[in-house]
């Protein structure tokens, strides 16, 4: 994303292109202390600096429509994450769950829970579908970025998403993080008599959950 | 079928009387191979009474003492013995969706001293373990650095290294025990916790190689797996103690702990610790990516959650006794158990017996690190009574680990991570462990 100033580059392009991997004496400044490792370049960058942030840095060009993300998410995510993002089985819910992050079961989706647009496209981006990760273009990583959205009410039908409106998308849960204030528990090291062993209540395991087939022979005295 | 002899009566007796001192479910295969010995011929009369099951027992000279064993490099890779079948990674199977994207956890409660071997060390990866050539591996440092660099293995492998015991704990351990005990046994409450020795390179050094630009604040950390993991580490700890780390206990990183690099970030959460490394970027704002907002966050119960919370906070649990080590008899005991704190070193750890109403100060054995599993132990004698045992540690800034009701109290019960409250475990009068909760 930080590409070196043009001439500056120029010249390390050549050097290395020249020389094979070492940067001569005559631009020592451009050496590191230990001189390990050559100058990455600008295309080598590019292939692999795929990540975006927030303020919409290393969004690529490009743009795609809720329309062409429903054919594409029900091509290559449904079968996972069900028609609506509500999953099929056990595979992740992506759609839904408003108003329910402080109640006993909170349901967590992209458009209950999460915070950014950004994080959307980079995931999917880099890690979806699960089984052919890197696969999408732009314009349909777009699309489908817009379709998810779109599934849980944060945009129109006919809204197309792009590199030039990507901040105007604002997340229901934008505002619902704070930084981590931890300790947030203070206990104190009592040592006699903390409290009143009549008052304790033991609450034991729900059975038939834990896979126990390893501990058999260490059964107790009988 | 012939008739048994005067001898072969007594042998049964014998036999029977063994067996009525060994538990239960052992008795079957005891009597069985006892009789399959008794219809043998050889038997009994040349030795005397030899007992079946003791044939390796004094006074019997033992088989593999009376034959030669087998030779060097018979085994070119070392294994364990093959009677430590029964120590081995466990997963839980409803936990995920699939075994790509899940988690495997450490059998704690055969473990001991602070290093895990790198075989057992618990296993958590989102896209399966990638089967990476070194020589075509590749790190890329880029972003706000003079020198965009890119390194590969034997020139990484070319800075100064460094090597450092510390313990690695999934931020999720205990997870499934914020709102009731579940798990059945220590591998699954306690096990996304591993110790080793790592040896890597301050990431500091390779990132003053590529030097960092004035107004630089984050450092991003991205895996070459097919997940391509994402977190972003703030510059502080990147320039503090975080390692790029290549090996593990002695040898180079094994596939499942990120072969052949891998980020660590000592006491932190596991997943910041990302694997598989393959690119560095230095930016000034953190990348808010999908393991830093959807996961590794903490929901609490006004719906708010926290973010960044990267430190594991000071935790402890008793190994032996554990559901999987109940005691066997009574009498003099040795309680063992680990504590650990990413701020640092255990300072002290106590242990109750009777559910927190009274406390007695453990000894701490062997080393004592800083970021690392510390052993305690203590010794308390047995008379068949019921117990509540729990343990509760104190790092060197002085935080104390919290009961679990005092994590519920502000925290709810919806947090999923960062649960490190003191674990009860009940002895039951027959010596069974169980683990409870106390409310
Ligand atoms: C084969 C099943 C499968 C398919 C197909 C699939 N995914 Fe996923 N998806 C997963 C799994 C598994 C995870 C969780 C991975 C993990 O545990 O880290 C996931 C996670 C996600 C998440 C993050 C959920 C959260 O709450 O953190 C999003 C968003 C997502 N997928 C979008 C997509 C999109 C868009 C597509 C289609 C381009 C797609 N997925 C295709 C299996 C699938």
């Amino acid at each position: 994303m930080y590409n070196l100033a043009k001439n500056y580059f120029k010249i390390l392009v050549l050097m290395s292109a020249a020389q094979g991997l070492l940067i001569s004496a005559a631009y020592a400044e451009t050496e590191g202390h230990y001189g390990l490792g050559r100058i990455a370049t600008q295309e080598e960058i590019a292939g692999w600096d795929i990540d975006v942030r927030p303020d919409g840095l290393g969004l690529p060009a490009g743009s795609g429509s809720v329309a062409d993300g429903e054919g594409l998410y029900e091509g290559k995510c449904a079968s996972c994450h069900g028609s609506f993002g509500e999953g099929e089985g056990r595979w992740p819910i992506l759609a839904g769950g408003f108003g329910t992050l402080s109640e006993g079961r909170p349901e967590k989706t992209v458009g209950s829970y999460w915070p950014y647009a950004s994080t959307l496209y980079d995931y999917i981006n880099r890690a979806m579908p699960f089984t052919a990760p890197q696969s999408l273009t732009p314009n349909e990583t777009y699309a489908i970025t817009a379709y998810v959205l779109y599934l849980n009410e944060i945009v129109d039908e006919d809204f197309v998403l792009s590199k030039g409106n990507f901040s105007t998308v604002v997340m229901p849960n934008a505002e619902g993080f704070f930084e981590d204030d931890r300790p947030d528990v203070r206990n104190p090291t009592c040592m006699k008599n903390c409290k009143d062993p009549s008052s304790i209540k033991v609450t034991s395991t729900i059975a038939g959950v834990t896979p126990t087939e390893h501990m058999e022979e260490n059964a107790p005295i009988e | 079928m012939k008739k048994l002899s005067e001898n072969t009566t007594d042998l049964l007796q014998e036999i029977k009387t063994e067996a009525a001192e060994l538990p239960h479910n052992k008795r079957r295969d005891f009597m069985l191979n006892g009789l399959k010995l008794t219809a043998g011929t050889a038997l009994a009369t040349a030795v005397g009474k030899v007992v079946a099951g003791q044939e390796n027992l004094p006074p019997n000279v033992p088989s593999w003492q009376r034959s030669l064993g087998r030779g060097v490099v018979s085994v070119p890779y070392g294994q364990p013995s093959k009677h430590e079948a029964n120590l081995i990674r466990r997963t839980v199977e409803w936990l995920t969706a699939d075994k790509i994207a899940s988690i495997s956890m450490s059998p704690l409660h055969k473990m001991k001293g602070i290093i895990t071997p790198s075989g057992l060390h618990f296993e958590r990866y989102h896209g399966g373990v990638p089967d990476i050539d070194p020589d075509d591996h590749r790190l890329m440092i880029n972003g706000m650095v003079e020198r965009p660099l890119l390194l590969t293995m034997d020139e990484l492998m070319s800075f100064p290294s460094e090597s450092h015991i510390h313990f690695l704990e999934c931020p999720a351990n205990g997870g499934m025990e914020w709102r009731g005990a579940q798990m059945e046994a220590l591998q699954f409450t306690h096990g996304m916790l591993s110790g080793s020795e790592w040896t890597g390179i301050k990431l500091s050094t390779i990132l003053q190689e590529a030097g960092i630009k004035p107004g630089a604040k984050w450092v991003l950390a991205e895996g070459a797996d097919a997940a391509g993991m994402t977190r972003s580490i703030p510059l502080e700890k990147a320039l503090d103690d975080t390692l790029v780390v290549f090996a593990q206990n002695g040898e180079m990183l094994r596939p499942e702990q990120g072969y052949p690099v891998r980020l660590f970030t000592p006491g932190w959460e596991g997943n910041t610790s990302v694997k598989w490394l393959r690119r560095l970027e230095v930016g000034d704002m953190p990348w808010e990516h999908r393991e830093e907002t959807s996961k590794y966050t903490d929901l609490l119960a006004d719906g708010r959650a926290r973010k960044h919370s990267f430190v594991q906070e000071v935790n402890s649990v008793i190994t032996s006794p554990c559901p999987e080590n109940p005691i066997k008899r009574k009498g003099l005991l040795q309680l063992e158990g680990l504590a650990w704190s990413g701020h640092g070193k255990v300072k002290r750890v106590d242990v109750s017996l009777d559910g927190g109403v009274n406390w007695q100060t453990a000894k701490l054995k062997g080393l004592v690190l800083s970021k690392s599993l510390t052993r305690f132990a203590m010794e308390i004698n047995w008379q068949g009574e019921p117990l509540l045992l729990q343990s509760r540690a104190v790092d060197e800034t002085g935080y104390v680990q919290p009961t679990l009701s005092q994590l519920r109290e502000v925290r709810g019960t919806n947090s999923i991570y960062h649960k490190n409250s003191i674990h009860t475990w009940q002895v039951l009068t027959g010596g069974a462990v169980n683990n409870v909760q106390l409310g």
